[in-house]
């Protein structure tokens, strides 16, 4: 599998540790509920999927990587960080 | 030694100047450079190689390729012994040696056909009914047998004394297979300037051109082959891989590929690798892999003499040898007359041939019937007799029996397009009724098939074939391919029917060879209900065998197909899965073994170390110092008790180097520290270091380390050594991810600084001496404080932090200093008995002051469990908080860190024992905790220990019983505070 | 029809062909007392056990493919109870004594083969850490062993003591452990609970629930129909939480692709089950000779059943490095299936928030040696509505609660599990 790092290009997956589902918000606050959902509930689609991918052995940018859980087809990958204003 | 009797006078792609010698179960034979073993084995009238799996039936060789299932033999001897080689496959060379398997005593005389006799009881499936009584008598009578007599061949035991290498590619264009198809799309690709790689499973590009008369362009195929070859070698951006096989594909392009370096050679030369393991990634890949031809199911279909037509072809023209004296052709397709028209060529008696349809062109026949061979329409065959095969009894169209003296049986069943690759993505191949053969369906993305893989089995198809593929290839990477003529090419007649079976199949017509799976077996799973092709294969075993399929899965889910009713379509086939030849395991382990296995990381100071005296210990990748032994010390703990006692009484050094470091800079990273760690940061004055601690985000302790602000907006991290990676990628996510609007710059600096741990009473004196520009007072560098400093040059940073609970610092240097600071240290430090600590010693102090550590960082445990409950800060939002509130999170009974001490005061407590109450049965609901961490306190003259105890801040002063079973008796111990020594905390702050 | 050594004699006698189906191929009817969705090992474990031990017999087990074509029939076969925390131990266990009767139980030899289990340790740290759990196995009652570098090189001298990045020091044995035949155990549970009553019903794909007015399911709609049910259980490995969101529930699993392995047959060379402390690999000999073998998941979520490169290396690397000797040995054919990582690593048997709608799920890469206590649990479950007396802890508020189960102490993260 290799994984389209907007900054490195294309690199083979073994550079990266993968950490699932880029979905869910960490809630501010303190409602116990929703951090909860946050850290235990998933979606676990089957097809398209924007996972969260660590360019551990690259650039270190974490990144949002838009693929399909059915035949691993990537769409594409962005930086998570926004990127600032100049 | 004996002459070579099958050998035909001319003819093949043989040295027939040079002449090489071999042994198969000892015997010596003679063979020629460009044989194979089987085809040297077959010139000297060798007709029997192996024993089947199951009835340890006689077997000769089916194919001439890499689908052998039959003539598998185990190569070389000794460390070097390959079990399960196909002998159509190993290249001959001097000196080969090769015995065959799954026999006792010899391969003539097998005991274990024996398993013929109950061949009536041992049908698919027959050790799911029996077997079960008594209940025991599985393991111990049952399994043993069967065990002893499955399997193939043996493995010799001894280490692998190859070795293999990896390597990867990138191109344009993969090419998989360099039969004509591949050689025409290799060649426009080349000539266009794309990126190639051809790779070919043999040593000898061509594929199926060597083995047949045709040529093209008016030169012969095996020629033509060879100088498509010599204008592809002649292009930079071409790579040719030869004796290579395409094993499979992953996701994004990649391929597996293995290249057989040097397996071909008696040994491999030095430092030559046995075989190298290639990663292909490829933009566009052509599947030219060819196909296979498949057998017909007939009783006696396994005999020895009984050979696939298109590998009798093959002996004849590419290897010069006569695969019999006497030959019948038995084929439901044109390219079964190909064979008849060979044999006659090579001068070997044609008796008869036998068309399973009833009609054939006079094209085909009418110069078989010329020379007076018969010729059978409609025909069958009902039985082959005799081992080696001397007979067969044939039926033709009006009913007619016949019966035919032959030693050769050449059986031309269809063709199966060779379309695993295609299909390891999870893309079902397509079943093609016309052809009689399944064909790649849709296919993933950059993957196209061509020439016979494609389903194209007329030489001209063929070639046009490859062209199309190769244009559409280019196309797609935006590149134009100006084609130039193409060699002139016949296309061969390639009729075929589907035919699976023949005759009545009573006794044994096998469906997989190797795995003795006949048609009866097929019927009886029907029978029983196992009607899809996973449980068809699943019941039977159809399709597991080393050919995964490759010769018999067709035939099987044809006679499946007609068992149920169903179309063959609708059975559906299995999916093929990677590796599509078996490949060695040490070529995809590599190098990575032994000593290789991982990498080793070795701080600055690890030579001087070891010239030390030190014993090195695995932490993680990291080798660390465990202990100094001095010449006099006998006993590791007699190195440790004098490295703990010297330190507490003098001054110590230890390479903490290690510990995960981590830099970060900017105006936020107060803010995110915050965050990170339970307790307060953003709060620390320039100058100080803070010990704190990190939640998982479920509340639970991930790390702990300390802080230092080394300016205002310039601050250090320590990590445990364990975590020190994921700890830098957990402040990546949340400085990226959680929080992306915070100012902070994160870097790893665990490798840019060694570290040392300077501890003892005289710390202070020590550095004094050795920092003499450095004002190190408890007024200027008080506990927890750091400074800046110059050693030699170059920065340095000097902390006041204690770990073993002595008067101590760390001093950092820039990592190609440690050694020399290491060595100016002890110049310096002779003088106040500075001793080096290794890892044990400083465990013991830290469990002497009872400071968690991995152990009792173990992933179950809270702040609170650990004593550092009142360090959380309630004034701020961190990773963690919340989870951490959960009911079972804040049980009063959860485990808490206690100390444990022995009752009699010398019974040593070991880490992983469980504690129950005194009198307390030694069962599970009596379970109250566990001995985390252990250790002789050398400073208190008695074994300590930490351990998680139920309820166990309240318990101080009680008796538990440390229980541990699997290693010895039970330990009384009383619980205490975990703090064993200078609860005040007087000496590090001293 | 029973099977025995003579009643294989007596159909050898007639060419074998008074054998019948090993199970009804059921179609389905319009309703039964309990649906349970995924004929796979757990799925045909529990029609059993409901059938034999509560005497529910008007069940369907309803299959989206063929039974036994998912997980139960790509693992790699292993069995033990060897876990180290209070949630886990008593259900493996339980499991284990009911591996030792199943054969004589279902009157079907699945080939239970306790040839041991043996965990290696390679430092101290780790050599405690096995001990706590041999010691927490031996205070449920379980046999545990912790043997030093001799007597595990007793046991496997093939393994490489000598030359090793993170030399051997010893090992966790459990000699109960072992292996069983896969494919055996699904279609031995099929053939026993069809011919109780059991409808076994194949190629029938559930496309969503029946509810009543006040959301209680009252059936499945299936690719053959509506089928009503009493109750509803869901055992479907690999795609929980798609089915499971077919009634709204979001749940703490993610899917992951496990890879796994055997080689080429080869004479006995592998005694039990051995696996690698220092890296992800373990292995084990089949009675036709292969190498059964495996390490970590890939770690990305995937529905895919296939997996890449990387971890076929990183597991042939953990071979080589354990047994050097089988670098001339061929892995002949990988597979790869769906695995549903719970976000504790332990498995879920329980009520959903719907009433009507019952839970078995979650179970990692380490369903199969759980296969007949999770039949036995959830049916248990189904026909009491009480969890049983081993499977207490597989609550699925457990998350909300804290009271995870976490063997590894690795968190919230599906892919550490």
């Amino acid at each position: 599998m290799r994984i389209p790092c907007p900054f490195c290009g294309s690199r083979d997956s073994r550079e990266f540790v993968s950490r699932g589902d880029a979905a869910p918000v960490r809630p501010a606050g303190d409602d116990a509920e929703a951090m909860f959902d946050y850290v235990y509930l998933r979606d676990n689609p089957a097809g398209l999927f924007e996972e969260l991918w660590y360019h551990a052995q690259g650039c270190r940018n974490w990144l949002r990587v838009e693929r399909n859980t059915r035949d691993h087809t990537i769409v594409g990958a962005r930086l998570a960080r926004p990127e600032r204003a100049a | 030694m004996t002459g070579q009797p099958f050998r035909l006078p001319h003819g093949g792609l043989i040295d027939r100047l040079h002449t090489l010698s071999f042994r198969f179960d000892g015997k010596a034979y003679l063979g020629h450079p460009g044989d194979t073993l089987a085809s040297a084995l077959l010139a000297n009238g060798v007709r029997l190689f192996g024993r089947s799996f199951k009835y340890h039936r006689p077997r000769g060789v089916l194919t001439a390729g890499s689908e052998e299932p039959n003539a598998l033999v185990t190569l070389r001897s000794g460390a070097r012994a390959e079990p399960n080689t196909r002998a159509t496959t190993i290249e001959l060379f001097d000196g080969l040696e090769a015995t065959s398997q799954n026999r006792w005593p010899s391969l003539g005389l097998d005991l274990m056909a024996i398993n013929q006799v109950f061949a009536p009881l041992f049908v698919a499936g027959f050790y799911y009914k029996t077997f079960m009584w008594p209940a025991k008598a599985w393991e111990k009578l049952y399994e043993p047998v069967i065990r002893r007599a499955a399997g193939l061949g043996a493995v010799s035991g001894l280490e692998d004394p190859d070795h293999y290498e990896h390597d990867h590619a990138f191109c344009d264009l993969l090419v998989v297979g360099a039969g004509p198809a591949g050689l025409v799309a290799a060649l426009d690709a080349g000539r266009a300037g794309l990126r190639v790689v051809l790779a070919d499973e043999n040593p000898l590009a061509g594929g199926h051109l060597l083995s047949e008369r045709a040529g093209l362009g008016g030169l012969g195929g095996a020629q033509w082959a060879a100088m498509a070859m010599a204008e592809l070698a002649a292009m930079p951006h071409v790579r040719l891989l030869m004796r290579t096989t395409v094993f499979g594909r992953f996701d994004d392009g990649e391929h597996g590929a293995i290249e057989q370096v040097a397996d071909h050679l008696p040994v491999p030369r030095p430092g030559q690798p046995r075989q190298r393991l290639w990663k292909i990634v490829a933009r566009r890949a052509i599947l030219a892999t060819g196909a296979t031809e498949r057998p017909i199911v007939f009783d006696g279909n396994d005999r020895p003499g009984v050979m696939l037509a298109s590998a009798v072809s093959t002996y004849c023209l590419r290897y010069g040898v006569a695969p019999g004296r006497r030959a019948v052709v038995f084929t439901a397709t044109d390219s079964g007359w190909t064979t008849a028209h060979d044999l006659l060529a090579a001068g070997i008696t044609l008796v008869a041939v036998i068309d399973t349809r009833s009609v054939v062109t006079d094209a085909l026949a009418a110069p078989v019937r010329a020379v007076g061979v018969q010729v059978l329409t409609g025909g069958q065959i009902i039985a082959a007799k005799g081992s080696p095969l001397t007979s067969i009894e044939a039926r033709d169209g009006t009913g007619r029996t016949h019966r035919f003296a032959a030693d050769l049986l050449a059986v031309a069943g269809g063709w199966n397009p060779q379309i695993a690759l295609a299909a390891h993505l999870g893309h079902k191949p397509a079943w093609r009724a016309d052809i009689a053969a399944y064909v790649p369906g849709d296919t993933p993305p950059g993957l196209d098939a061509a020439g016979a893989a494609e389903g194209r089995f007329g030489l001209g198809d063929i070639l046009a074939s490859g062209r199309r593929a190769a244009i559409d290839a280019a196309q797609t990477l935006g590149r134009t391919i100006n084609p130039s003529p193409l060699p002139h090419a016949e296309n061969t007649p390639h009729a075929v029917s589907a035919v699976w079976a023949s005759g009545p199949c009573k006794a044994k017509a096998f469906v997989d060879f190797q795995h003795d799976v006949t048609a009866s077996d097929i019927t009886l799973a029907v029978r029983e209900g196992f009607t899809s092709v996973e449980h068809l294969k699943r019941y039977t075993t159809l399709g597991m065998a080393t050919d995964q399929g490759r010769v018999g899965q067709v035939n099987g889910h044809g006679l499946l197909a007609a068992a149920t009713g169903r179309a063959l379509a609708e059975t559906g086939t299995i999916r093929a899965r990677p590796p599509v030849v078996p490949v060695a395991i040490g070529a995809f382990g590599g190098h990575h073994r032994g000593r290789h296995f991982r990498p080793e990381r070795r701080t600055a100071s690890h030579d001087w170390a070891a010239a030390h005296g030190t014993v090195f210990v695995d932490a993680g990748q990291w080798k660390r110092a465990q202990w100094f032994s001095l010449p006099h010390e006998t006993d590791w703990r007699q190195s440790v008790d004098r490295e703990v006692s010297a330190t507490r009484g003098g001054v110590g050094l230890c390479d903490v180097s290690t510990l995960g470091k981590i830099e970060l800079a900017g105006p936020d990273v107060g803010t995110l520290l915050d965050r990170l760690y339970i307790n307060m940061f953003s709060t620390l004055p320039v100058g100080k270091a803070r010990y704190g601690v990190m939640l998982r985000e479920d509340g639970l302790v991930f790390d702990d380390g300390t802080v230092t602000r080394i300016a205002d907006d310039r601050w250090f991290m320590t990590t445990t050594t364990a975590n020190a990676a994921p700890v830098m990628r957990h402040i990546d996510f949340a400085r990226q991810v959680l929080w992306p609007d915070l100012d902070v710059a994160a870097v790893s600096v665990t490798e840019q600084w060694a570290t040392y741990a300077i501890a003892g009473p005289r710390s202070r004196d020590l550095l004094t001496a050795a920092l003499p520009d450095l004002d190190v007072s408890n007024a200027a560098l008080p506990y927890m404080g750091a400074t800046t400093l110059r050693w030699r040059g170059h920065a340095a940073r000097l902390y006041r932090l204690s770990f073993s609970g002595e008067l101590a610092y760390e001093l950092s240097v820039p990592a190609r200093l440690g050694a020399a600071l290491v060595e100016h240290l002890f110049a310096v430090g002779a003088a106040f008995g500075l001793i080096a600590y290794g890892t044990e010693a400083l465990g013991v102090m830290r469990i002497e002051k009872g400071h968690p550590a991995g152990n009792e960082l173990n992933g179950w445990t809270t702040a609170t469990d650990l004593g550092m409950g009142r360090m959380a800060s309630t004034k701020k939002d961190y990773i963690g908080r919340i989870m951490a509130a959960r009911p079972a999170l804040v049980d009063p009974a959860r485990p808490r860190l206690v100390g444990l001490r022995p009752v009699d005061g010398a019974s040593a407590i070991r880490a992983g024992g469980h504690l129950l109450r005194p009198g307390a049965a030694p069962v599970a609901a009596n379970d109250e905790g566990f001995v985390t961490s252990a250790c002789f306190s050398p400073t208190l003259g008695h074994p300590i220990a930490l351990a998680l105890l139920a309820h166990g801040a309240q318990r101080h002063g009680e008796e538990v019983v440390v229980h541990d079973p699997v290693r010895g008796a039970d330990v009384r111990a009383l619980v205490c505070d975990p703090v064993f020594h200078d609860p005040a905390g007087e000496k590090l702050r001293g | 029809m029973r099977y025995s050594i003579v009643q294989l004699a007596a159909q050898a006698l007639q060419r074998h062909r008074g054998w019948q189906p090993a199970w009804r191929d059921a179609a389905p009817r319009d309703g039964y007392d309990v649906v349970i969705v995924g004929g796979g090992g757990h799925g045909l474990a529990t029609a059993w056990y409901l059938a034999k031990v509560h005497g529910i017999t008007n069940v369907a087990v309803i299959e989206r493919g063929w039974i036994g074509g998912g997980n139960a029939g790509r693992n790699t076969t292993i069995i033990r109870s060897n876990y180290g925390l209070p949630g886990n131990e008593p259900f493996y266990e339980w499991s284990m004594k009911l591996w030792e009767g199943l054969e004589q139980d279902l009157n079907y030899n699945a080939m239970v083969s306790q040839r041991g289990v043996l965990n290696l340790y390679h430092s101290d740290p780790q050599r405690d850490a096995y001990a706590r759990r041999g010691n927490a196995m031996r205070m449920h009652g379980v046999d545990a062993e912790l043997l030093n570098a001799d007597a595990v090189r007793k046991m496997a001298p093939f393994l490489d003591f000598d030359n090793a990045r993170f030399p051997i020091q010893g090992g966790l044995l459990q000699a109960r452990g072992g292996t069983a035949r896969h494919d055996a155990v699904n279609w031995g549970y099929a053939r026993a609970a069809s011919a109780l009553g059991v409808d076994i019903i194949q190629n029938c794909e559930v496309t969503g629930f029946v509810r009543d007015t006040s959301g209680t399911v009252t059936g499945v709609e299936t690719s053959r129909g509506t089928i009503l049910a009493g109750k509803v259980g869901l055992a479907v490995a690999g795609m929980t939480s798609h089915v499971a969101a077919m009634a709204g529930l979001r749940l703490p699993i993610e899917s992951h692709v496990l890879q796994a392995f055997v080689s080429e047959g080869l004479k006995p060379l592998i005694p039990g089950v051995i696996t690698f402390g220092a890296g992800h690999f373990y292995v084990s000999q089949s009675d036709k000779g292969g190498l059964v073998f495996g390490g970590d998941i890939d770690g990305y979520n995937s529905y895919a059943q296939r997996g890449n490169l990387p971890v076929v290396e990183d597991v042939c690397e953990g071979g080589m490095a354990l047994m050097p000797m089988i670098g001339r040995v061929r892995l002949l054919r990988s597979w790869g299936g769906i695995m549903d990582m719970s976000f504790d690593g332990s498995p879920i048997i329980d009520h959903t928030p719907v009433a009507g709608l019952y839970l078995n799920a979650g179970w990692c890469y380490g369903g199969f040696k759980a296969t007949p206590a999770s039949g036995w649990c959830f049916a248990h479950l189904l026909a009491t509505d009480s969890p049983h007396e081993t499977a207490t802890a597989y609550r699925l508020d457990r998350f909300r609660t804290g009271h995870v189960i976490d063997e590894k102490g690795v968190g919230a993260q599906a892919n550490l599990h």
